[in-house]
């Protein structure tokens, strides 16, 4: 144990997600060697990420406005949206440059052991935004994982009566670069039950 | 397969210990508390990813230390492979492959299998019916290690429904409206039947394949004695077809299981409202065990149960070997408890294995068949004679 404000950082650091009681002792003392503009600059950071972040009225990503940048984009294609679970997903499909269409950020999956249901998540701004403009397309694009899988299957319940509406699920299979034969089981059965024509 | 090189930090009793192995019976002596269990509970872990003994982690690391080290060197139709398990109770355990990490644990099943029977086993015959399934389980699992994936999947829906049923039912008892819950049960009944039809279909068949050895190994260790045999009692049986699950029937298909047990979640859908919980589904299974026309469990007499309980792990090795891959077979303080007839007969099993480590207080309870290398446990330290 360090003494006083020392020993709050740390603890204060180690509540953080990904940081173990020692990178929170190392951050401490980088911290308390740091010049003081460093700090401040940070300190600052911190402050707008409360402050100043808000989220977006139409898709629920997290915006500097009212409307994020991607939503008033006008040069993205309004008729396809791309539903994903959390704000860090809308990133990792922009990386891709793949995806000209618009999000819908749920704010996590179907969870009853956390007591999240349907009425806790986006779902109710998602169905009416589908209902009121020129959408096309959903795209799902849930964590494959048993809570994103169940939460794939709530919505395609609730978005199979929309007319002309078209569905679709991010394909689940190889990833690149891999090797087939260190695939496991289930990922090498589902990319083949996936597969396509070529 | 044999294990050729055994070592261990820190797991249970043991701050170190290192032993070679060879192929053939090696007995492991020592009086009682020397720690002889804890080294083939080790090779067991490697082998299962979880102990015989205990259901958590926690008292496998030595008192005092943070975590325990297992490493072994498997060699399987002469080509080896070292497994290093880190165990760190309340996080996530690491594994090495020839020195490579692997993503999951899990990905190091299957390379090491074996047969471990144990006084314990007495609860596999006299025990809940958790115990029977996990019986199953865990010997699927040796078979195809992909079923620990479908293992906890299944258990991960199973919690989350639950967990969904539990609000659900204290909403209903509060005559509060819920109307999302019924939609959202429809998803997760979805997800559980798929998931426990791929369970409870694996489960089936390796009954099926099952029955015919257990009653062949039993007749062995209890020729006097009534015949032995199993049956898999499921929630939805009478809905299944007839020869799911008998040694002479077809293989189960998951879909036509999925879609039994989905009707049968609709059909008690108020039942498990009104309960708060999942009461369809392979974790509400049995495994049977019967002598004669009575169930083994509270009929058998002492003697019994234990045959029956050996004849189940000889089945086991049976149904292995006939896979095509030789489990190392692991016999724990079993000699001392069984009679000179079913001694023997397990002696003539054991003897034929690639590999057979036994423990024993007393060598002289180990039947000469088994004499290969002994080692001395004691004080702290594993020594070959």
């Amino acid at each position: 144990m360090y003494e006083g404000p020392v020993q709050d950082l740390i603890d204060e650091l180690g509540r953080l997600p990904g940081v173990g009681p020692k990178s929170a002792q190392r951050i401490a003392f980088h911290l308390l060697g740091a010049e003081p503009a460093d700090v401040t600059r940070l300190q600052e950071a911190l402050q707008k990420v409360k402050e100043g972040v808000v989220f977006c009225d139409v898709c629920g990503n997290v915006s500097e406005e009212s409307t994020c940048r991607i939503c008033r984009d006008a040069r993205r294609d309004p008729s396809a949206v791309c539903v994903v679970e959390e704000p860090k997903d809308v990133l990792a499909i922009e990386r891709t440059r793949e995806f000209k269409g618009r999000y819908h950020v749920l704010g996590g999956a179907l969870d009853p052991l956390s007591g999240i249901g349907p009425e806790q998540l986006r779902i109710r701004q998602l169905l009416s935004r589908i209902g009121s403009q020129e959408i096309t397309e959903v795209i799902l694009a849930m964590d494959p994982n048993t809570e994103g899988e169940a939460t794939a299957t709530y919505l395609v319940r609730m978005l199979r009566d929309f007319p002309g509406l078209t569905v679709t699920r991010l394909a689940s299979g190889l990833p690149m670069g891999g090797d087939l034969e260190f695939a496991d089981e289930l990922t090498l059965g589902r990319a083949l039950s996936g597969r396509r024509t070529v | 397969m044999h294990v050729r090189h055994l070592q261990v930090a820190d797991f249970r009793s043991w701050e170190q210990a290192d032993l070679e192995l060879e192929p053939g019976p090696s007995v492991l002596v020592g009086r009682n508390g020397q720690g002889k269990t804890n080294l083939v509970e080790a090779i067991g872990y490697v082998a299962t990813l979880g102990s015989h003994r205990v259901a958590s982690d926690a008292p496998l690391v030595r008192l005092g230390a943070s975590r325990a080290i297992i490493r072994t060197a498997v060699v399987n139709d002469g080509r080896e492979l070292t497994v290093e398990l880190e165990i760190t109770p309340g996080k996530a355990n690491r594994a090495r492959v020839n020195r490579g990490p692997v993503p999951r644990p899990r990905d190091v099943l299957g390379i090491l299998r074996t047969v471990l029977f144990a006084p314990e086993d007495l609860a596999l015959v006299r025990g809940d019916p958790g115990e029977r399934r996990r019986f199953l389980d865990d010997l699927l699992v040796l078979r195809a290690p992909r079923y620990a994936g479908v293992r906890s999947d299944y258990d991960r829906v199973l919690r989350q429904r639950n967990a969904l049923l539990k609000s659900a039912a204290a909403n209903r008892r509060a005559r509060r409206s819920d109307p999302d819950a019924l939609v959202t049960l429809d998803v997760w009944s979805g997800h559980l039947a798929a998931h426990g039809a791929a369970l409870l279909s694996a489960r089936l068949d390796l009954v099926a394949d099952l029955g015919p050895r257990v009653a062949a190994a039993y007749a062995g260790v209890a020729p006097e004695s009534r015949p032995a045999q199993i049956g898999y009692r499921s929630k939805i049986e009478d809905a299944l077809p007839a020869g799911y699950g008998k040694p002479d029937g077809e293989r189960a298909d998951p879909e036509v299981v999925a879609e039994i047990l989905l009707a049968e979640m609709v059909r008690r859908r108020d039942n498990e409202l009104e309960r708060g919980v999942s009461l369809v589904g392979p974790h509400r299974d049995e495994l049977d065990l019967v002598l004669g026309e009575a169930p083994a469990k509270g009929y058998a007499s002492h003697g019994e149960s234990w045959s029956f309980a050996l004849a189940l792990r000889l089945a086991s090795y049976e149904l292995l070997r006939a896979d095509g891959s030789e489990p190392v077979l692991v016999l724990d303080d079993v000699f001392a408890e069984l009679d000179r007839r079913r001694r023997q007969r397990l002696a003539e099993v054991a003897v034929a294995a690639e590999q057979v480590l036994v423990t024993a207080a007393v060598a002289e309870d180990v039947p000469g068949e088994l004499t290969g290398a002994r080692y001395t446990v004691a004080d702290g330290v594993v020594e070959r004679d």
